[in-house]
């Protein structure tokens, strides 16, 4: 089974925040949303998920009761506990008795929440929260799940356990879209799609996106063109689309790019195509 | 200017039984990057929060600008909290005037990409432009002393650099800069790093001092998830960079047999260690006490 937005164009007002985006999601894979702010990421997620409609395009997406979505807010009750939150969403679905009991420990001991099974969600930690929505999200064993930024402001630590259930979710057969800001995640996916204002800059495989990506990346301490380069730790990248991938323009250091790289070169490419 | 802008010494914080912060002293000097870092509950926010006068300490003295965090000296300061701390009842300019009125400075100018924003909402502006009027308001008054409370969770990776450059010209220009983040290669572009664990700072100086004697193992393998169960399910502690899967701590011989064992291919090489693997440890300790 895929589920799918296929050319689905959304507007808000003037904004446009989808112009004829196509995603598919294959059961049993993930497939991460890359992209900044506004660049629509949860709006295709909501669309996909049924939370706003389409201004064209169409959504192909399990009925409601075997899709789990984790929006970008916790997606938690502050005033109920760990359990308390996790009987409520399961008791929507028509999960009871020694059915929910077992799924939620079971939940409970792969999120590494067993410890916390009775305070407040208003008491946990922000890694600790997000881990609870996504336990939320999945506890009916949906068809397709879609998570959004579910490791954004997590700890280094709390992201391992978050990929661990993502992983297990695709593993047991579950369609899985997810944004992220984090892009070494990005690469974790089998499949990936940049987003950037509305529209899809690129989508592929890691292995692809590399592929197909044109032009060179340099390094140095003071880059030659200041709209064509970005701060990466201590050093600055630099773009040349133009340029050959035999050879770097000289005086210059070629790096290989990592898709945080290709992310941004892409990015400014267009910025800097729409402003010229 | 000279002198320390910001210290700690010996603070601890308790909330009833809980103990957030434990004896922790360090301090920020002028033009330098101070980073943070520690998971989620690790009493970093705590700390910040006492060091800027907002919550007392329950014991030990902090300093900001040389004396005790008041009014007065809270003016020379710059702080973005993590919910970015502006009114979002108020729009972008009455949030702009508020702020300079309490700073006593004249009204910044609007930059580029806030300028169709004045009369809007603060609560319905896009992420990214309220993030970049917290900036713009933490910045106005010249501060001596600049604390960034995970200042690009949730940013993307352009915009991100694009802070970075920012945070960087206020250390040029001698301010002192706190900042807390959970992206390791953030950290790299600290001057000096802190590293909390359940309150107390474990380590601190330059990234090869918090790694410490931290080894690491990585696993490269064509199905990453089945390696990461596998590993996982034998108790090693795993950590994911992008697909390669790195082990903490870990015998290279012996993973190397786990996996074989679960009929998977995999090169498995010792790594230098990443702060991220020094982490785990801590955190899988915590959780055996």
């Amino acid at each position: 089974m895929t589920y799918s937005v296929r050319s689905a164009t959304v507007r808000f007002g003037h904004t446009v925040a989808l112009d004829d985006v196509t995603v598919e999601v294959p059961a049993g894979s993930v497939v991460a949303v890359v992209g900044g702010d506004g660049a629509g990421k949860s709006t295709l997620l909501r669309a996909l998920a049924g939370e706003v409609s389409l201004d064209r395009g169409t959504v192909e997406a399990p009925p409601r009761q075997h899709l789990g979505y984790l929006p970008a807010s916790s997606g938690s009750w502050a005033a109920l506990t760990v359990t308390q939150n996790i009987d409520f969403v399961a008791g929507i679905y028509g999960l009871a008795g020694d059915e929910l009991a077992a799924r939620r420990a079971e939940l409970l001991d792969r999120a590494s929440l067993t410890h916390a099974a009775g305070r407040l969600a208003a008491r946990l930690s922000g890694g600790m929260r997000r881990k609870l929505g996504f336990v939320m999200a999945i506890v009916h064993r949906p068809d397709l799940l879609i998570l959004d930024e579910p490791t954004t402001g997590i700890d280094p630590v709390s992201r391992i356990d978050l990929w661990r259930l993502v992983s297990e979710a695709a593993a047991s057969g579950a369609a899985v879209l997810m944004s992220t800001t984090y892009l070494d995640e990005a690469e974790r996916a089998a499949h990936l799609v940049v987003l950037d204002r509305g529209r899809v800059l690129v989508q592929g495989s890691y292995d692809q996106v590399r592929a197909g990506f044109a032009g060179v990346v340099t390094q140095a301490s003071r880059p030659a063109r200041a709209e064509w380069s970005w701060r990466r730790g201590r050093v600055l990248h630099e773009y040349w689309p133009g340029a050959a991938p035999s050879g770097p323009p000289a005086g210059t250091t070629a790096v290989a790019p990592d898709l945080e790289d290709i992310v941004i070169a892409l990015s400014l490419a267009r910025r800097n195509a729409v402003r010229s | 200017m000279t002198g320390v802008l910001l210290r700690a010494g010996h603070v601890t914080r308790r909330f009833g039984a809980f103990t957030a912060v434990d004896d922790v002293s360090m301090q920020v000097q002028p033009g330098e990057v101070v980073g943070l870092l520690g998971a989620n509950g690790a009493g970093k926010t705590t700390l910040i929060r006492m060091l800027l006068g907002l919550i007392a300490v329950t014991s030990g003295r902090v300093d900001l600008l040389g004396g005790p965090p008041d009014r007065e000296r809270r003016r020379r300061l710059g702080y973005v909290p993590q919910g970015l701390g502006l009114y979002g009842d108020l729009t972008v300019r009455e949030n702009l005037s508020f702020s300079a009125r309490a700073y006593g400075i004249a009204e910044p100018a609007l930059p580029a990409g806030l300028s169709g924003y004045a009369g809007v909402l603060v609560r319905a502006l896009p992420l990214g432009a309220q993030r970049q009027l917290a900036f713009l308001t933490a910045l106005a008054h010249s501060p001596e002393v600049l604390v960034l409370d995970e200042p690009t969770s949730g940013v993307d990776a352009l915009a991100r650099a694009a802070l970075w450059d920012t945070i960087r010209a206020q250390a040029t220009r001698g301010a002192g800069v706190l900042v807390t983040t959970h992206y390791m290669q953030e950290a790299q572009q600290c001057d000096r790093l802190l590293l909390m664990s359940d309150g107390r700072l474990v380590a601190q100086g330059s990234e090869a001092d918090i790694i410490g004697s931290t080894t690491a193992v990585a696993v490269r393998t064509a199905d990453w998830a089945r390696a990461f169960a596998v590993l996982n399910a034998a108790g090693a502690p795993v950590m994911l960079a992008g697909r390669a899967i790195r082990v903490a701590n870990a015998d290279p011989a012996g993973l190397a047999e786990v996996l074989g064992a679960a009929g998977i291919e995999a090169s498995v090489q010792p790594v230098p260690a990443t702060i991220e693997e020094r982490m785990l440890l801590l955190a899988r300790r915590t959780e055996a006490d």
